[in-house]
């Protein structure tokens, strides 16, 4: 695989290679995380050379799911002139999922990613995310565990973007001398001719990789261990989501979460004062919100297949519900019974559109 | 005095079999306990896991699915994907501790009066065994 070094920090190498693409008019916009006033970020579209400045991209905090707002770019259209987006590999990962869905479009888009240390929740933005970067990037560099990080990432195994274009490698490097960045792909090629006179040659995977791999899957089955959903039963279930507020943030944020009418916000799901009366015969008391149990288990329906572990549903639930520590856990055993890996293939159908003639026997008689 | 203990079952049948071979049951004159509220749904396929689970914390006892065996759906390939979607709904049953026994799939048509007889029947027993939905006495769902 051919790759180069540029010695500077990884967000500077990610500005120089996009101010050479835009410079070469290889593509006309940027889609990056940006710093906006007064130390804000936001995903941002840029086409201006000036305010590529402005640009974080590894910044190590991720305010939405990149996947949904790409999707929300090319829904109706592929983008018309290239554009270069940087994103995470869970976000890369959502997008696939979601072209896959018919909800976005791949067509002009050229893929920047970096092997993952993972981000900060959104609420450390407030409490002195600045203060913890040095130990942050220390932590990437020897791919040692950082409780401060979001669960989900702490228990990520897919931290290397398999399919972007072009490849920083982050997790395990030491990047205080420079950047490594590696062209994965054909198209990667294509766009950065020119960037070099030569390339030295590079590998993807390396043991140090392995490592981290191997500690963070160590993680995640001691957290999906500890958690003892098999013993949730109703009264667990109604422990944990006992606390949702029914603000439906999780299924706003959610990359897989993608109906425009969700059945949960639609006039089915209203009850009306008759279904109340009848439930309070039965029940003879009832908490309102109501169907907080029922919503959490039907999104689990939708999003089983789907769900790239990103964690953006815990983040932003106001009551730290772990939803995604436990829609990743029972999502795994869904995607392993259905031998599915989301995110990873475009090729590879979503489970719930295909079928096999002989298959799940056991649930049938 | 019977009818009262035994427990509640919410049936969905398809048009073209389950229901059909459900009627057939019934003018046979065969006998079953009287403890399936059924819903005709045009397919299986119809049947989103939602419903399941709605019925489920609504209080059911158990909740039965039912279409045509496999390679007769009216439609072709339904009941492939009715498969598909309660496969995942066990599944998400199992991870989170809820009694599998509840719920279940079962394949009759429209020809097998008989057999939707045994379904009901063996299906009731079960759930006798099993006992009531916990559910039912939960206020905070």
């Amino acid at each position: 695989m051919k790759s180069f070094k540029i010695p500077k920090s990884p967000d500077d190498t990610v500005k120089d290679i996009l101010l050479f693409l835009l410079k070469n008019e290889k593509v006309g916009s940027i889609f990056a995380l940006s710093k906006v006033h007064n130390n804000n970020h936001a995903y941002t579209l840029i086409t201006d050379k000036e305010l590529l400045s402005n640009i974080t991209p590894t910044y190590p905090l991720m305010l939405a799911n990149a996947g949904k707002m790409i999707s929300r770019l090319t829904m109706i259209e592929a983008v018309k002139s290239p554009v270069a987006v940087v994103l995470r590999p869970c976000e890369l990962r959502a997008l696939f999922e979601l072209v896959k869905l018919e909800q976005a479009k791949l067509d002009n888009l050229l893929f920047v990613s970096f092997t993952c240390g993972g981000v900060f929740p959104i609420k450390t933005k407030k409490d002195g995310l600045e203060n913890k970067l040095k130990e942050y990037w220390e932590n990437v560099k020897t791919g040692e565990d950082f409780q401060e990080l979001r669960e989900s990432c702490r228990i990520c195994e897919n931290f290397v973007p398999d399919n972007a274009d072009i490849i920083l490698q982050l997790a395990g490097n030491d990047t205080n001398t420079g950047t490594s960045v590696l062209i994965k792909t054909e198209k990667g090629a294509g766009f950065l001719e020119g960037i070099r006179d030569q390339f030295d040659e590079g590998s993807l995977e390396s043991t140090t990789l392995d490592t981290i791999r191997g500690k963070r899957k160590e993680r995640k089955q001691k957290t999906f261990a500890d958690l003892k959903t098999e013993d949730f039963g109703i009264e667990g279930l109604i422990n944990i989501f006992g606390r949702c507020i029914n603000c439906h943030a999780c299924s706003k944020a959610c990359p897989a979460c993608y109906c425009k009418l969700c059945y949960f916000e639609s006039a089915d799901s209203e009850s009306d004062p008759s279904t109340f009366e009848i439930e309070l015969k039965k029940r003879k008391a009832i908490r309102l919100p109501a169907d907080t149990v029922f919503y959490h288990l039907g999104r689990l329906t939708h999003v089983g297949f789907t769900c790239v572990g990103c964690g953006m549903c815990s983040d932003v639930c106001p009551t730290n519900i772990p939803v995604s520590t436990i829609f990743s856990k029972v999502s795994e055993r869904i995607q392993k019974a259905f031998e599915y890996t989301p995110g990873k293939d475009l090729e590879e159908k979503v489970p719930m559109s295909i079928f096999e003639m002989k298959e799940f026997e056991d649930v049938e008689d | 005095m019977e009818e009262k203990t035994l427990p509640r079952i919410l049936g969905f049948l398809c048009k073209w079999c389950s229901s059909t071979g459900a009627d057939l049951a019934g003018v046979s004159r065969l006998k079953m306990p009287a403890s399936l509220i059924p819903i005709r749904v045009m397919c299986s396929s119809r049947v989103n896991p939602i419903f399941v689970l709605k019925a489920f914390l609504g209080g059911a006892d158990g909740v039965l699915v039912s279409g045509c065996h496999p390679g007769d759906c009216h439609y072709q390939s339904g009941n492939y994907y009715t498969r598909r979607r309660f496969a995942v709904t066990k599944k998400i049953f199992e991870e989170l501790g809820l009694d599998t026994n509840r719920i279940r799939l079962s394949w009759i048509s429209a020809s097998e009066g008989q057999r939707f007889v045994n379904v009901v029947t063996e299906f009731t027993e079960n759930l006798k065994k099993v006992g009531k939905n916990p559910v039912k006495a939960e206020v905070f769902l």
